[in-house]
């Protein structure tokens, strides 16, 4: 059952981040890689939420390790930032990196404390 | 690069590499097919690796770290191995890249893993968790890419 769970998530999740980025590019221009931060720090954002409140295994493997799990990625991020470095630029690459992990990290605190001060 | 492909920053989807742009338009079904698949792959084996290496709040999330680290190296050594190969099959990016890699590896669980660590008391578990991930992460994607790169160019001559 877990096993359908993270399936299901994942071959929601996957595909949106696909979906999301073409669409952040074609809004902001391919230069800067807006649309990886965007999945980055939603899915960390709805994850973090996710953490603040009783939820069960099967929401968990559903909406946590399928969906956010899959809409969200370190595989991309890392590529993109090699890329930038090469393209000359350090200062965009080490934005790239560090700012998703802090936005990323502020992102899943946010998410948290709305949801453990909600459910009280 | 004649496709554009050399430029490429996002390995997802780069709108600037005309092959990107088009496929959805071309071959929605078959496109977005293979990312979903391709996504269930990877989760599923990371979901394994993370049942199989649990980890508390207050400790270093061994298998996430992992998976991440060797995920990076794999997008390295496939965008290299898609380069030198003219972009490859028309699916083979979006199937392995944007699916298995992408669906393997996760910044969310690490994001969320580096708060709890930080809410369960536990600073220096999430720093070095932080930073580990950062600079394994950096360097395996460089090392996949650059040595896949080498070998390729190696072979052709």
């Amino acid at each position: 059952m877990t096993v359908l769970l993270v399936a299901l998530g994942a071959a929601v999740g996957a595909p949106l981040r696909y979906l999301t980025d073409r669409a952040v590019q074609a809004r902001f221009g391919s230069a800067f890689p807006w649309g990886t931060l965007t999945v980055n720090v939603a899915g960390s954002l709805l994850l973090g939420a996710l953490a603040g409140l009783p939820t069960g295994p099967a929401v968990g493997a559903l909406l946590g390790t399928g969906f956010c799990g899959a809409l969200t990625t370190w595989s991309t991020l890392s590529y993109e930032t090699l890329q930038l470095a090469r393209a000359g630029g350090r200062l965009p690459a080490l934005v790239n990196v560090l700012g998703s992990v802090a936005a990323g990290l502020a992102a899943a605190t946010v998410g948290y404390t709305l949801t453990r001060t909600l459910a009280g | 690069m004649a496709d554009g492909a050399g430029r490429r920053v996002d390995p997802d989807v780069d709108l600037r590499v005309p092959r990107d742009r088009r496929e959805v338009a071309a071959h929605p079904a078959a496109v977005l097919g293979a990312i979903a698949a391709g996504g269930v792959l990877g989760a599923l084996a990371r979901a394994g690796l993370q049942a199989a290496f649990p980890h508390g709040p207050a400790t270093f999330a061994w298998a996430t770290f992992g998976v991440n680290v060797s995920g990076c190296l794999l997008i390295g050594v496939l965008m290299a191995v898609l380069r030198a190969a003219g972009g490859g099959p028309p699916l083979a990016r979006p199937f392995l890249g944007v699916g298995v890699l992408g669906g393997f590896t996760t910044f969310s669980t690490y994001a969320v893993d580096v708060h709890a660590a930080l809410v369960a008391g536990a600073p220096a578990t999430a720093l070095a968790y932080l930073a580990a991930t950062v600079v394994g992460a950096l360097f395996a994607v460089w090392a996949g890419d650059t040595l896949t790169g080498r070998l390729l160019s190696r072979g052709a001559r």
